[in-house]
């Protein structure tokens, strides 16, 4: 079994990287949506330094979404995924591996060129840490959470807009708290109780959102 | 004596309960509305601090609550239908959910039209608003999902799983809202009012619930009848209905 997943996750990281102009997408998206604000509300360095965390933040959740369409649309067109679903390994974990090369592959780039556009940001060097921590714990929920919508829209009609009205809601808690714990460690109360809050949310997402989207798969293909 | 629980499970024999239901509701909510609201804005006494302007609570709180609890009841049918994968139930789910929105809107509205004399502003994002806000938008979300899906079985589904992970996010993103706000502005709005309220208002309030409720429970069943003929007019009961229905006309 872990043998069938490493194999899901390896061929979807080699699919990335024969394609990844995909990937450069989602993070080209990021860095210019981020880009994007100061133009909008003004230069002002105090104001960029405030809203720094919750830009990237709202960048990172948009980038993400915009990558889910691609999730399991492939496998679906080509029959893969129905390949998957007769095949002996459960579907929630099969998801599973999907999601985290999914993340790797989307998630993974912005938790890593963030420091870069918080430089941008003139965020303080110590809150650096917190947001990029912040980033690598939310992204993967966001992932997770994304795959249900990915699933339950799969081979719809305008799905892409349809699947940001159905996940956006559902990615508010993490942008609360993914977006407070750089906000509470500004204002010197510490961002330790929004990461474990954000661990949590992981935690709790990793165990039960694989197990949701594998039954919207199964409504989306029968 | 054994209770056949599925008797009313298929659309057939529910179809004709449900037109009764739905007469008799709406006229019970009509007599609490009209009672309701006749002691909440002629009877019940002014405000001391807020003077008339509270009276609006009179269809806030209510819309509010039922804003809220028919989320609840929009994932309990549709639980049900994932579960026993009855038809029936996919439809009562997808009747609620305009209802349900409506109300979300309704409390939205009023609670603004409430905040301008009360707050002064038309809107803060105060824990309250925020979360029923996103509430509007996965009730929104729901319905443009099951409006996506041409197959009916697969819309009843996909809802239905939309709608069990939302009632899953609910308190989730309530209390993510309710912290974010506290941590950004402090205690500035407090929704929670005069500490004891005048029995009359308490009354009218309930009575205005229930018939909110009643309302509810009347629109649904109309609406879960309209959905019923529509999915099922290729049986022969509702060409029955239908033909009766045309002779009654003419």
């Amino acid at each position: 079994m872990i043998a069938a997943l490493r194999c899901v996750i390896f061929r979807d990281l080699l699919l990335a990287a024969r394609r990844n102009s995909d990937v450069l997408t989602v993070m080209l998206f990021f860095v210019i949506v981020v880009s994007l604000f100061p133009l909008g509300i003004g230069p002002e360095p105090k104001l960029l330094r405030t809203v720094a965390p919750g830009v990237l933040w709202v960048a990172a959740l948009l980038a993400s979404m915009l990558a889910l369409n691609r999730m399991f649309a492939a496998d679906h067109a080509d029959g893969t995924l129905e390949q998957m679903m007769l095949g002996a390994t459960p579907l929630g974990l099969v998801v599973a591996a999907k999601v985290f090369a999914h993340w790797l592959v989307t998630g993974l780039p912005l938790v890593l060129i963030s420091p870069v556009l918080a430089i941008q940001f003139d965020l303080p060097r110590e809150l650096f840490g917190v947001l990029v921590l912040s980033l690598a714990l939310g992204t993967p929920v966001l992932s997770l959470i994304g795959a249900i919508g990915a699933a339950l829209t799969l081979g719809l009609r305008g799905a892409g807009a349809l699947l940001s009205l159905l996940v956006l809601p559902l990615y508010v808690p993490v942008l609360i708290i993914g977006a407070g714990a750089a906000d509470a460690a500004a204002s010197g109360l510490g961002g330790n109780a929004q990461l474990l809050l954000l661990g949590a949310m992981l935690i709790f997402a990793g165990a039960f959102a694989p197990w949701a989207a594998a039954a919207a798969l199964r409504i989306s293909v029968e | 004596m054994s209770v056949n629980w599925f008797k009313y499970s298929s659309p057939q024999t529910f179809f004709p309960l449900a037109g009764k239901l739905a007469l008799g509701f709406g006229a019970l909510a009509l007599v609490a509305c009209a009672i309701g609201l006749y002691l909440g804005f002629f009877v019940a006494p002014t405000d001391a601090q807020q003077g008339e302007s509270y009276r609006i609570i009179f269809i806030h709180v209510p819309a509010a609550w039922m804003s809220m609890f028919l989320y609840v009841v929009m994932a309990f049918w549709a639980g049900l239908g994932l579960a026993f994968n009855t038809r029936l139930s996919g439809m009562m789910a997808s009747a609620i959910a305009p209802t349900g929105a409506l109300f979300t809107f309704i409390a939205l509205w009023t609670g603004s039209f409430w905040g301008k004399p009360t707050w002064g502003t038309w809107w803060v994002w105060d824990a309250r608003l925020t979360s029923e806000l996103i509430l509007l938008f996965l009730y929104f979300g729901f319905m443009a999902l099951q409006a996506a899906i041409d197959d009916p079985r697969r819309a009843d589904k996909a809802g239905a799983l939309l709608a069990l992970v939302g009632v899953v996010n609910v308190p989730i993103i309530y209390f993510s809202v309710k912290w974010w706000n506290t941590l950004h502005q402090g205690a500035s709005v407090s929704l929670t009012k005069s500490p004891t309220m005048a029995t009359t208002m308490l009354t009218a309030m309930l009575i205005m619930t229930f018939g909110f409720w009643f309302y509810g429970i009347a629109a649904v069943l109309l609406r879960a009848r309209c959905i019923m003929l529509e999915r099922e007019r290729g049986s022969d009961w509702a060409a029955q209905y239908a033909r009766g229905y045309a002779r009654t006309a003419a």
